[in-house]
C-alpha cells in the first residue's frame, strides 16, 4: 500500500539546513492501522505531509498503491490526494461558513462527481458518523467531538483507501476521544488503511502497529502485552 | 465548477464584509472618476457626423484688422465670416456640391393655446442645410430653393417644439407665430442632436441643444432678426446707413459658412475659388491682411475650435492615474484578504484541489468584486456626470449614463479587479499547504 525507501527531507534556508527526515524506510500494508509516535520535532508531521503528498521528498522513492509518486506534477499529486488519501486533522479544519454537508462535499467537488452522486455520498458519510440529521448545521453549532466526526466524514466521503490522521483526538476530552477512536477502528475494520500520528500512548496502543520516529528515522515499537491491545502484526517492516 | 466558485465567492465576501466593501469602494471610486472624465472626453471628441465629416468644410476668411499679429494657422482666425461674404459665396457659382450660409437668432413664440409666449432659439439658413447635414425629418420636408429665393415665410420645427405646440401631431401646413409674424410649417424634424454641435461651435455652444426652429435666411434678415451668439467687429459700423443695413454691410463676423466637397480635388478648387474672391475684394480695399483663407473639415474644425480642451485631456490622464492608484490599493487589500484565508486554501489543497483550481476559485471571487466595483463605479460616474451638468452650462448631452457606459464601467472594473487580483490569486495558489494545516 505505502512504501517509502530512503526518504529524506531537507529544509534549506540561507543560514540553516534542517534534516527533517533521514533515509526513512517504511512499508505499510493494506488494512493496517499504524500509530506514529515521537517527540516534537522528530519528523512526524513531515512524514505525514510526504505520505499525504502535500510535500515532495528531497530524495528517496515513495510508492503509493504500487505507483511511484515521489516526483509527480502538482496536478497529478492533487488527483491522487483526492482519490486515494483522506486527511483528519487535530483542529478539525472545517470551513466555518459552510454547512456540514458542504464541508463533507469539499473533496467530492474536486472529484468531478455528479450532484446526485455527491449528495448520496455526503448523506451516507454523515449518517455513518451519526450526524445525518444535521446536514445544514454550521460547524460552530457542534461540539468538538462532533466536529471531528464531520471531519472524518469528509475524509471518508471520497472513499479513500488510505487515511492520514494527525493527532485526531488532540483537541478532545477523553470521552470524545474514545468515540472518535472507536469510529476510526470501525473504519479500519472495514478495510481502510490508517496512519495516525499521536502523542497519546493509550491511543497508540489501540493501533495494530506502532512506529516511532526519532531524529527523522522510523523504527517499529513492540507494544507491551499489559496494554491488552491487538498484537503487533507480522507483516509490515519499518527499519532505519 | 463556476457556479460552485461563485457560491464560494459570495460566502467569502460575506465573511469579510469590511475588506470587501473597501475593495468595491476603491474600485468604484477609480472607475467612477475615470468613467466621468472619459465619458465627457469621449463625447466631446466624438465624430458628430461620421459618414460625411470629411466632406463638410467650414470656411474662414481673414478680413480682420491689419494691425493684429499675423495669422499662422486657422486657430488664429475668426471662426465666423461677415454677412456680405456669406451672401456673395452663397449666391456665387462656387465649385461645391452644396453650401450653407447660417446664423443663430431667436424670437418669441406665441402659442395658439393658453400657454404663455416663450423665447426660442432659431437657426436661419438655406434649404441646403438639411441635406448637407443629413438632418432627419419626422414629417414633411425642408423648404426648397424657390422659398429661399422668394424670402418665403416658412419654417421647419423640431420634434420637441412640435410636441409642445401640436401634441406631436403632423403640423405640416400649420402656422406658428414668431414675434408678430406667422410662418408656415413645412417640415418637422425627428430627434437630431449632433454632439458636438459642429456647425456652430463658438460661444460655448458646442454642446448646446440644436434649435427647435429653422427659418429661411433671407426671411430672417427681412425681419431684422438679430444674431445670437458671438458677434465680433474690428471696424466701426458705417453710420451713414440705417443701423441694421449698416450692420449687414460691416466687417463684423457673425455668420457660419459651410461647403460640401466630395474629393480633395474639389476642396482644392474650392479654396482657389475663395482665394480669388478675397483677391477681388482686396482690389476694392477690403481684406487688408495677407491672403489667409482656410477650409476645415469637421474633425479639423473641432480641433481648430479646441472643442476638446487640453484640460479635458489632462483630466482623463489624471483620473486614469487615480484608477491605477485604486487598483494598486485593491492589490494590497486582496492580498490581505486571500492570505487571511490561507488555512482554507491549504485544506482545499489537502482535499485534492490543484493550484489551478485554487487559482480559478479566487479569480472568480476577484471577478465578483470587480462586477460589484463596476456597479458602484457606474453609480458614482452617474453622480459625477450630474455634477458636471450642474456645474457647466451646455453639457446636457454629455451627461447620460447609457447601457454602453454601464457595460464599459463593469467591464473595466472587472478587468481592473482581475489585473489587481492576478498577483494575490497567484500567490495564494502557490501557498504550501503542509505548514498551514497544522496552524489553522
Amino acid at each position: 500500500m505505502l512504501k517509502m525507501n530512503n526518504i529524506s527531507k531537507i529544509y534549506r534556508t540561507e543560514l540553516v539546513e534542517t534534516h527533517a527526515l533521514r533515509e526513512l524506510d517504511l512499508h505499510v500494508e493494506e488494512g493496517e492501522f499504524i500509530a506514529v509516535t515521537g517527540p516534537s520535532g522528530s519528523g512526524k508531521t513531515t512524514f505525514l505531509n510526504i505520505a499525504g503528498l502535500l510535500e515532495a521528498p528531497s530524495s528517496g522513492i515513495y510508492e503509493l498503491d504500487g505507483e511511484d509518486v515521489s516526483q509527480l506534477t502538482d496536478r497529478q499529486r492533487s488527483r491522487i490526494r483526492n482519490e486515494k488519501v483522506g486527511f483528519i486533522f487535530q483542529s478539525f479544519n472545517l470551513i466555518p461558513d459552510l454547512s456540514l454537508a458542504d464541508n463533507v462535499d469539499v473533496p467530492l467537488r474536486y472529484r468531478g462527481w455528479s450532484r446526485v452522486e455527491r449528495r448520496k455520498a455526503v448523506g451516507d458519510m454523515l449518517d455513518l458518523v451519526g450526524l445525518g440529521s444535521r446536514q445544514n448545521y454550521l460547524p460552530s453549532q457542534l461540539s468538538g467531538g462532533q466536529q471531528q466526526r464531520v471531519a472524518i466524514a469528509r475524509a471518508l466521503a471520497g472513499k479513500p483507501r488510505f487515511l492520514l490522521a494527525d493527532e485526531p483526538t488532540g483537541n478532545l476530552d477523553s470521552e470524545m476521544a474514545g468515540i472518535v477512536m472507536n469510529l476510526l477502528e470501525s473504519i479500519n475494520a472495514d478495510g481502510t488503511t490508517i496512519v495516525m500520528v499521536t502523542h497519546d500512548p493509550d491511543l497508540a496502543h489501540r493501533a495494530s502497529r506502532n512506529i516511532h520516529i526519532l531524529d527523522g528515522r522510523a523504527s517499529d515499537v513492540v507494544i507491551p502485552v499489559s496494554t491488552n491491545v491487538t498484537a503487533l502484526p507480522e507483516r509490515g517492516v519499518a527499519c532505519v | 465548477m463556476f457556479n460552485y466558485y461563485l457560491r464560494l465567492a459570495m460566502a467569502s465576501i460575506r465573511r469579510t464584509p469590511v475588506l470587501s466593501v473597501l475593495m468595491v469602494l476603491a474600485l468604484g471610486l477609480g472607475i467612477g472618476a475615470f468613467m466621468t472624465t472619459f465619458t465627457v472626453y469621449y463625447l466631446m471628441s466624438g465624430d458628430p457626423i461620421p459618414h460625411k465629416s470629411h466632406m463638410l468644410y467650414a470656411v474662414q476668411l481673414d478680413n480682420w484688422d491689419p494691425n493684429d499679429p499675423p495669422t499662422e494657422s486657422a486657430k488664429d482666425l475668426q471662426p465666423q465670416i461677415t454677412y456680405r461674404d456669406g451672401q456673395y459665396l452663397m449666391n456665387s457659382a462656387a465649385p461645391a456640391i452644396r453650401q450653407a450660409h447660417i446664423y443663430a437668432t431667436g424670437a418669441i413664440v406665441v402659442p395658439d393655446t393658453d400657454e404663455p409666449p416663450f423665447d426660442e432659439s432659431i437657426r436661419a439658413t438655406y434649404h441646403t442645410f438639411f441635406e448637407m447635414f443629413d438632418v432627419p425629418f419626422l414629417y414633411g420636408q425642408p423648404w426648397d430653393r424657390r422659398d429661399d429665393e422668394d424670402h418665403a415665410a416658412v419654417a421647419v420645427i423640431g420634434r420637441e417644439l412640435n410636441d409642445r405646440l401640436f401634441d406631436g401631431a403632423n403640423s405640416v401646413g400649420q402656422s406658428i407665430r414668431l414675434d408678430d409674424k406667422f410662418v408656415q410649417i413645412v417640415g418637422v424634424l425627428d430627434d437630431w442632436q449632433p454632439t458636438p454641435r459642429f456647425y456652430h461651435v463658438d460661444a460655448g455652444g458646442q454642446f448646446a441643444d440644436t434649435e427647435q426652429i429653422y427659418l429661411p435666411f433671407n426671411w430672417a434678415i427681412d425681419q431684422k432678426l438679430l444674431p445670437r451668439g458671438n458677434t465680433n467687429c474690428w471696424k466701426p459700423i458705417d453710420e451713414s446707413l440705417p443701423l441694421f443695413e449698416g450692420f449687414l454691410q460691416s466687417e463684423c463676423v457673425w455668420n457660419q459658412f459651410w461647403a460640401e466637397l466630395e474629393t480633395p480635388q474639389q476642396a482644392a478648387a474650392y479654396k482657389d475659388f475663395l482665394d480669388n474672391y478675397v483677391r477681388d475684394q482686396k482690389a476694392i480695399g477690403r481684406f487688408e491682411r495677407p491672403l489667409n483663407t482656410f477650409i476645415s473639415n469637421v474633425p479639423e474644425w473641432l480641433e481648430v475650435n479646441e472643442v476638446v480642451t487640453d484640460d479635458n485631456r489632462v483630466l482623463v490622464r489624471l483620473s486614469f492615474l487615480f484608477l491605477l492608484v485604486c487598483v494598486l490599493n485593491t492589490v494590497g487589500l486582496l492580498l490581505a484578504k486571500f492570505l487571511g484565508k490561507s488555512g482554507e486554501v491549504a485544506l482545499r489543497r489537502a482535499m485534492g484541489a490543484s493550484r489551478g483550481a485554487i487559482f480559478s476559485q479566487n479569480l472568480v471571487e476577484v471577478g465578483v468584486i470587480g462586477v460589484l466595483g463596476g456597479l458602484a463605479g457606474a453609480g458614482l460616474a452617474w453622480l459625477g456626470l450630474q455634477a458636471v451638468e450642474n456645474l457647466y452650462r451646455g453639457y446636457q448631452h454629455l451627461v447620460h449614463l447609457d447601457p454602453m457606459m454601464l457595460t464599459t464601467a463593469i467591464g473595466l472594473a472587472t478587468l481592473s479587479a482581475i489585473l489587481a487580483g492576478l498577483y494575490p490569486v497567484w500567490r495564494v495558489s502557490r501557498l504550501a499547504p503542509a505548514g498551514l494545516l497544522k496552524t489553522q
